[in-house]
């Protein structure tokens, strides 16, 4: 369809560009009568700002396959790309779950790539502090390692109350994976294994 | 039943849509009137919390009718196996099963064993202790142990023997009647029937009916019973691994099957291997606590599947000499499910938290609880792509409001990282299907923003570098692990990850090709056993992207399922014993006398060459002891269970109970409630009372929740963005018009909303999309709301999670928050201090204490048994 409407625009621009016919094909009661469009709902009744419209995926550089992230039917998604910026994020024809559909919230894909609500920089509240401050990405990960170490060690248990050998830490915990990749959650569960920290859950307890 | 799949999952609705339009009749059982009502043939209203009680009355009808698909039930259920004489239903108990124990709130589950596995292999299982220490939740998805599974069991194959499953199930249900469906659920014996019919008549040889559920089963006291209900029918039915039948889970995040399969989740590890408790003193007692010495099925294999992840979390510091590092696994001893994690936040024992892409201020039970919870750290880290309550609540959380938690006074540090989207980095989605899904990335993220591929990655490298040198035992498995994935730009590479995760044959670098081929040798590593194939031959198999329409309909060319690409579970039952389609119309998969193999539209569910009729020598255990005609090859006797001998934890068969709060005794049976319920009976977490108890008409209507087209979740991802927040603006409780008469509601008004945990203001909106029902003698007043709302974001309400308490299914600690009673009141609520007293109030009047709703055993003649309360800590 985007196709047909683009060649339609074509030709519209080149119609109106020859010499005294121009000013009458600008009447859309002519174009109705005399072009191929007798009913006056397609090129006959369009403006000349809308012939001259092209969709916003023309200009894309680069198409990648991707899949919505909201609930988990899984619609595939094409992610319009042009200079590392995504112009507009469509439902796959090609994907035999979706058939190039989108719901409402798979449609405002895009908004939720490039809106203003995106945060970009990484923020710290100290405690029985009133306001967030930025931090230095670098700094925030070793200040995490610290922490982790501390809270591993204050409630680190070598045997439980019986007496049996548990080899584990009560001291954090973890929260969320169901919004994330599988060799996300995979690297997750491995590195708090090995933390001896067993208190990870996700979105599929509740 | 439970779904509101045009609403909640609009997208794969259009496949209801065109079987409606091939002819296929389509039903709609839930409490309110949606668009999913709007397009199915008819919609039937229920109480919510009674899905079991209307599933039992169809199992009734069938069984009294004789509508069963008989020879698939008699060929590939359990229906004719025998039980043991010591067996008490609830029948004989008036609504508990045999071995309960009023102390603990548990049951010993011997008593519901198969008749043979007794006498053969006594006391080999009979050891069921507390709650905490023999339950569900350990097993990992191979389930119980049945030991004798793959031995004769006792069996009469004419369906007849009192103690035979089918009968036992028959007596069971008898007394779920049309009848008693009206005065439980609501629903009239006309709909009642008519539903019946439908489902019986478009099941059997020639037809298949699917059911569909979503949270509106799980989020239950009686969530997994449920389910398990759902099952018995399409079972009987014979509904189960045939073209157009299942029972179909349709989840609400993009990869929350992928995170339960690769489970951040306390209980678990990859592929449904339970974590270890300390009586798993070494791997092979925690492998012989999976697998049963007699028993049939892929279960069998458990050591391949454990020493390979072994393998793969310790690379060449696991080795046989020392059991391949199955001491560095930490031991699980009960609970450490996300709520008893918030209760031991708000108790000082729990000092750091991550949150990763969750918003539990907002999208789990008990607001204030979480949020409690989180204000007594001493840190947090939130990674999202955007600002949540959860990363705010110290400054904007209700409690500020109510003085409860000031900045100034609360000491949790917070660390807020900014996560990249779904687009600006590659790896795969898991959807409800089983289906994975690579994405390519498109961008790259922007300043701070990084992946959570990235953040684990670099927190382990920098972990590891930190205590480098140590020589401390606790830091051995972090400086042990085996951490060189492929790293590019400073991204780990998330292919070569899911290579790991597939599995690789070390002795030569290749990545295995499926399962069967892993070793419990050493030479093996996978992360996780049942996505073994995903990386076979090199490729990664989720990448694939053969158009649908280039495919027929099961398009096994595009991503790939678990387990080996099969589209449709257990699919052998698609055809008869021997071996053909039960009817050409519903042919799948099919035995190839010609060529000795199994063929057909799916990749079969069944070994390749083993014929219809094989069967195995004496003896044989694992997969071949899996004669030809075993469907259910995971199961540990090859059969669908209509009977679950072992491995839940409130019972062998799903049982009405009444939700946790409720307005109605249980017409059924003096038990009220689920007795093994996990109720968290503290100060902190208070229940409205529920009958035998008095005072339950301070909270006289009936709650409940779902979500929007236009929303998520806790809001994180939809509230923040503006075409969705102008659609769906503001909270709203739908109430119908004869509440609203009585409560003096005006539509688009505000009302409130009040239980004993909290207050909650909407706009009002009166309708007949949630009818009142008839319940035993008395008319019921159901209310619902959306749970989108927080204080951040373009829009910003009340969040509906704060009215709900905490109590949890025994079998998977998921919470009871689609039925709660409360009150409602026109105009909004008191605001600051005074909401808290104006509380105070409404638990004075119901007389609630830390004791209500936790004494959970009523049945028995004038029985009150013990209350099951924290102590104070």
């Amino acid at each position: 369809m985007r196709a047909a409407a683009a060649g339609v625009s074509m030709e519209r621009r080149r119609e109106a560009g020859v010499g005294p016919k121009r000013w009458l094909e600008l009447w859309p009661v002519y174009r109705q009568l005399t072009g191929g469009d007798p009913l006056g709902r397609g090129h006959a009744a369009q403006s000349p700002r809308s012939a001259g419209l092209t969709a916003r995926t023309e200009g894309a550089d680069h198409v990648a396959k991707s899949i919505c992230p909201y609930c988990a039917v899984g619609c595939g998604q094409r992610v319009y790309v042009a200079d590392d910026r995504v112009l507009q994020i469509e439902g796959d024809p090609d994907s035999p779950i979706s058939r190039g559909r989108l719901c409402p919230k798979g449609s405002a894909s895009t908004q939720l790539v490039n809106g203003p609500q995106r945060a970009r920089k990484v923020l710290y509240r100290e405690p029985y502090g009133t306001e967030w401050q930025e931090l230095d990405l670098d700094t925030a990960m070793d200040m995490v390692v610290d922490r982790v170490l501390d809270a591993r060690d204050k409630g680190w248990q070598d045997v439980d109350e019986h007496g049996a050998r548990v080899r584990r830490t009560l001291g954090l915990a973890s929260l969320g994976g169901a919004t994330l990749d599988n060799e996300e959650n995979y690297l997750i569960k491995k590195l708090f294994t090995a933390l001896g920290a067993l208190q990870i859950e996700n979105q599929a307890r509740i | 039943m439970g779904s509101n799949m045009a609403e909640a999952h609009p997208v794969g609705f259009q496949w209801v849509m065109e079987a409606k339009e091939r002819g296929a009749p389509v039903f709609h059982i839930d409490p309110r009137f949606t668009r999913t009502s709007a397009h199915a043939d008819l919609h039937v209203p229920l109480r919510a919390g009674t899905d079991i009680a209307f599933l039992g009355g169809v199992v009734n009808h069938i069984l009294s009718n004789e509508l069963d698909f008989r020879e698939y039930v008699v060929a590939y259920t359990n229906a004719s196996f025998l039980l043991r004489e010591d067996y008490r239903d609830t029948e004989d108990l008036d609504g508990l099963f045999s071995g309960y124990d009023p102390e603990t709130g548990a049951y010993d589950p011997a008593s519901w064993q198969y008749e043979s596995v007794e006498e053969k292999h006594a006391g080999r299982d009979a050891d069921s202790a507390a709650k905490e220490q023999s339950s569900s939740y350990q097993h990992g998805s191979g389930g119980p142990r049945v030991e004798g599974g793959s031995d004769r069991i006792a069996a009469d194959p004419t369906l007849r023997h009192p103690r035979c499953v089918y009968q036992v199930l028959k007596r069971h249900f008898s007394r779920y009647t049309p009848e008693m469906v009206a005065r439980v659920c609501g629903v009239s014996e006309e709909v009642f029937r008519a539903v019946c019919d439908a489902w019986t008549a478009n099941s059997g040889r020639e037809h298949t009916a699917a059911l569909v559920y979503s949270v509106g089963w799980t989020q239950h006291t009686t969530g997994s019973q449920c389910i398990r209900a759902g099952a018995i029918v399409q079972l009987l039915l014979g509904n189960i691994g045939r073209p157009g039948g299942g029972v179909f889970a349709l989840r609400g995040h993009a990869s929350i099957q992928g995170s339960t399969d690769i489970p951040t989740l306390f209980n678990l590890l990859p592929g449904y291997l339970p974590m270890p408790t300390p009586e798993h003193t070494d791997l092979s007692s925690y492998v012989d606590s999976i697998r049963a010495d007699h028993q049939k099925g892929f279960w069998r294999a458990a050591d391949t599947y454990a020493v390979s992840l072994l393998k793969e979390f310790w690379g060449d510091r696991a080795t046989a000499d020392n059991d391949y590092c199955f001491d560095y696994l930490p031991r699980i001893t009960g609970d450490h499910g996300t709520y008893r994690t918030v209760m031991d936040m708000v108790d000082g024992k729990v000092f750091g938290y991550f949150l990763l892409g969750q918003n539990p201020a907002v999208g789990s039970a008990h607001g204030r609880l979480q949020r409690l919870g989180m204000a007594n750290l001493d840190w947090l880290v939130v990674r999202d792509l955007t600002m949540i309550e959860s990363a705010t609540f110290w400054r904007d959380s209700p409690e500020v409001e109510t003085g409860e938690i000031a900045p100034e006074r609360c000491r949790t540090e917070v660390f807020f990282f900014p996560a990249a989207s779904h687009v600006e980095k590659e790896g795969t989605f898991t959807q409800t299907q089983r289906m994975l899904q690579w994405r390519e990335k498109a961008v790259e993220p922007r300043d701070d923003q990084r992946s959570e591929l990235w953040f684990f990655y670099h927190l382990g490298r920098r972990l590891r570098e930190r205590l480098a040198g140590s020589t401390d035992e606790r830091d051995r498995p972090l400086l042990d692990l085996w951490w060189d994935y492929a790293v590019v730009d400073d991204e780990p590479q998330a292919a070569d990850v899911l290579r790991r995760v597939n599995g690789v044959d070390l002795t030569a670098d290749r990545a295995v090709g499926g399962y069967t081929e892993l070793k419990a040798d050493g030479t093996t590593a996978a992360g996780c056993w049942i996505y073994s194939g995903v990386y076979a031959d090199e490729v990664n198999q989720a990448a694939r992207r053969k158009p649908g329409r280039e495919q027929n309909l099961y398009a096994t060319e595009w991503g790939w399922a678990w387990p080996m690409n099969r589209r449709v579970l257990y699919n052998r039952a698609s055809a008869d014993p021997e071996g053909r389609p039960w009817s050409e119309r519903k042919a799948l998969v099919w035995w190839d006398a010609e060529h000795g193999r199994w063929v057909g539209h799916d990749v079969p569910d069944f070994e390749r060459d083993k014929p219809p009729d094989y069967v195995p020598e004496e003896g044989s255990v694992g997969v071949e002891a899996l004669r030809g005609d075993d469907p259910f090859i995971m199961q540990a006797d090859g059969k669908g269970w209509l009977f679950a001998p072992s491995g839940l934890q409130d019972g062998p068969l799903p049982t009405h109970y009444e939700p946790h709060e409720s307005p109605v005794r249980n017409p059924l049976y003096g038990q009220q409630g689920n007795p093994t319920r996990k109720v968290y009976g503290r100060p902190d977490n208070p229940s409205n009372p529920a009958p035998p108890e008095p005072h339950g008409e301070v909270f006289p209507f009936v709650l409940t929740t779902s979500r929007l087209t236009e929303h998520h979740t806790a809001g994180g991802m939809s509230r923040t963005l503006p075409h969705l927040a102008e659609l769906q603006p503001e909270l709203f409780v739908e109430v119908s018009p004869r509440l609203a008469r009585e409560r003096g509601l005006e539509h688009l008004g505000w009302a409130h909303l009040v239980t004993s945990r909290a207050v909650v203001e909407a706009r009002v909106v009166v309708t007949d999309r949630i009818p009142p029902l008839r319940v035993e003698d008395r008319v019921v007043h159901q209310v619902w709301l959306p749970y989108h709302w927080g204080t951040t974001g373009l829009v910003r309400g009340d969040s509906a999670n704060d009215l709900f308490g905490v109590v949890v299914d025994p079998n998977v600690f998921i919470q009871e928050t689609k039925v709660a009673t409360c009150d409602v009141r026109p105009g909004r609520r008191p605001r600051g201090p005074a909401l808290l007293d104006f509380l105070a109030g409404y638990r004075r009047r119901a007389g609630i204490t830390a004791d209500t709703g936790t004494h959970v055993l009523t049945a028995g003649p004038g029985a009150e048994g013990p209350a099951h309360t924290e102590e104070e800590s």
